[in-house]
């Protein structure tokens, strides 16, 4: 079976956000970046579910700038037999990189193709079922669990106030959610080992953004905490701020 | 030119997030000068008329055997097929779990880009600008869709409902014959009309300073007490334990939430959990370390052990507010 794993490159969740001159885009000068964490849980998905068949093939692929080779390679030492570098801009317009996508993967031919529930810089959580409908394959978003039987996938996906067991025919496009496991650490070995799997590189299917970002801003200021008091002794006066002050009881 | 309002209906009554986006779709067409549709898949018609009071002018309803059960191809067709037949400067989509599942479907089907989670809309020189959060809330952006119709999926709780005047006629159209492809097998759901934590007005977050799950009867106690839009929220720490669902975690790696009100109580205030939750309205917090990180973004902090504090907590909020 072959697996593709779409991975994008993305700040460090605990980097300080800075908005860069001109004021539309952050300021990349010390930050890391990193797999984005869903898309980690994704490629940790893949790995096992090659594992539970003892045969297959996972490969990564990523749109970006040459930069997001480092992530590929990450997931090269994570275990991913192959990457692709689909050279080009990223932007907020989650169609635009699903059509570049949608390109690759009908060279790729994958019975399953595992996407992150959403990528932690520009939260838009929309890619996933983008490319399934670009593809015209079946999509289940949020799965925590993922499990081939034959030509069906089965995934436990998180809905609202609940799990749902749910299965669709391959070939099939699953965003994934944090299961029950973590993503593996590369080993030395499979760093060592990464630098002879190949990583192709070659031009994004260019599909202009049609999302224009006039401005990026600061988070409004929250005013600063107060503590209202210590202990049992202080619920009261709590509870009266909240009615009275806040007026949110 | 029209705004088209999606809404959304559980246990076959209408969910607070239709009126929120009627609310933020009246207030575009006012501001273009068009009128406000919405559009509801449902078993059967209910209470959709009732939005007509937020100003809704023509309310489509499909109903029918796909309506029955929630199939994301199907929901994502019927709306295609709605937009289709309409002239929408923009559509909007409640961004609760179904509304961020269909919402990018039905763009790709109208190939038009979407912009996800809206907590703010204005209209400039004509134009829509939609306002969201990014990186998990450490910053905003400003944005605007070069495309027509303009999709957007409004956060829960960004748009208070209003009132307005609307024609308030309900119309019935059909729902897709788009062949469902995903099928369920099994549902293990949650007590009935439980709230998801992305969408309630008040939430009440435990972290690893309950030290247990077997502690977790006195935050529902306390939740109950605040009545039916509360919902339970976890730090990250609690559901890598297995004391809680995934599905209740709020940080990055979780739910984003904007509640009214919002309770970190055990919680110490990891970058991560503030993403997920510093645009609440209200935060309180519980923690019995006063250098807690928490207590800096807390609007009202009390000092203290959990276990004594939830207790009293309760009772003197079901003192006043008689839940
Ligand atoms: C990639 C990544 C993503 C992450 N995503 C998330 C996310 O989405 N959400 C999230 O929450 N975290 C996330 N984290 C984890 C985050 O960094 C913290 O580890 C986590 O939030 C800590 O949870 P906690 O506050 O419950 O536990 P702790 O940090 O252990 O804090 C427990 C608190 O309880 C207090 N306490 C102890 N006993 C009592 C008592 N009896 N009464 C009252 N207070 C008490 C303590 O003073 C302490 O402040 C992420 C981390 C990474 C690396
Ligand atoms: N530039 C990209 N390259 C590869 N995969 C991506 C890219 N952007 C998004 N994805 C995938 O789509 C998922 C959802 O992203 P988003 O819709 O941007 O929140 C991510 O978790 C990735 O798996």
């Amino acid at each position: 079976m072959k697996i593709v794993v779409c991975i994008k490159r993305v700040p460090d969740t605990e980097a300080r956000i800075r908005i860069a001159s001109g004021g539309r885009e952050i300021d990349p000068a010390g930050i890391k970046f990193v797999i984005s964490p869903y898309d980690e849980f994704a490629l940790e998905t893949a790995l096992r579910l090659k594992e539970a068949q003892g045969s297959g093939e996972v490969v990564a692929v990523t749109v970006g700038e040459s930069t997001s080779g480092e992530q590929l390679r990450s997931a090269l030492a994570m275990g991913a037999d192959a990457a692709v570098l689909l050279k080009g801009k990223t932007s907020f317009d989650g169609l635009a990189t699903a059509h570049a996508l949608a390109a690759e993967m009908r060279e790729q031919n994958a019975d399953l193709v595992l996407l992150g529930m959403k990528a932690v810089d520009y939260d838009q959580q929309q890619v996933g079922p983008m490319l399934a409908e670009l593809l015209d394959r079946p999509c289940i978003t949020i799965a925590a669990s993922v499990a081939v039987e034959g030509a069906t996938v089965v995934c436990h996906r998180e809905i609202e106030g609940g799990v749902e067991v749910v299965e669709a025919p391959l070939p099939a496009v699953v965003t994934i959610t944090k299961g029950d496991f973590e993503p593996r650490y590369p080993s030395l070995k499979g760093i060592m080992a990464a630098k002879k799997k190949p990583l192709a590189e070659k031009d994004a299917h260019a599909a202009p953004s049609r999302i224009e970002v006039r401005e990026l801003l600061a988070p409004p200021d929250r005013p600063p905490g107060r503590v209202v008091g210590e202990g049992v002794d202080a619920v009261p006066e709590l509870v009266r701020l909240l009615r009275e002050e806040a007026k949110v009881l | 030119m029209n705004v088209l309002a999606i809404g959304e209906q559980r246990d076959g009554a209408l969910r607070r997030s239709s009126a929120e986006t009627v609310t933020a779709a009246k207030r575009i067409a006012g501001a273009i000068g068009g009128t406000v549709h919405a559009l509801l898949i449902a078993p059967s018609a209910g209470d959709a008329a009732s939005l007509g009071q937020y100003g809704a002018d023509a309310i489509f309803v499909a109903s029918g055997a796909g309506a029955a059960a929630y199939d994301a191809d199907v929901f994502a067709a019927t709306i295609a097929d709605r937009v289709q037949a309409g002239d929408y400067f923009a559509v909007l989509f409640p961004a609760t779990a179904q509304g961020r599942d269909i919402a990018p479907r039905v763009a790709a089907r109208l190939d038009v880009p979407l912009a996800s989670d809206a907590t703010g809309l204005d209209i400039a020189d004509g134009e829509l600008v939609i306002t969201r959060p990014v990186y998990a809330g450490r910053a905003f952006a400003k944005v605007v869709l070069n495309a027509q119709p303009r999709l957007v999926s409004i956060r829960p709780n960004s748009f208070r409902p209003e009132r307005a005047e609307g024609a308030g006629s309900v119309e019935t159209v059909s729902v897709s014959d788009t062949p469902a492809r995903v099928k369920v097998r099994e549902t293990k759901a949650a007590a009935a009309g439980t709230v998801d934590v992305g969408e309630a007005a008040i939430v009440v977050s435990g972290g690893r300073g309950l030290k247990g799950p077997e502690h977790w009867p006195m935050l529902e106690s306390l939740r109950d007490a605040l009545g039916s839009t509360a919902a339970l929220g976890a730090s990250r720490a609690v559901v890598d334990a297995g004391w809680r669902p995934h599905a209740e975690q709020v940080g990055q790696t979780g739910k984003t939430v904007s509640p009214q009100l919002y309770f970190a109580v055990g919680i110490s205030g990891a970058m991560q959990h503030l993403a997920g939750m510093r645009s609440a309205r209200t935060i309180v917090a519980i923690n019995k370390d006063p250098d807690a990180p928490i207590f800096k973004i807390a609007d009202y902090g009390l000092v203290g052990d959990a276990h004594d504090v939830l207790p009293a907590l309760t009772e003197e909020i079901r003192r006043i507010a008689g839940h």
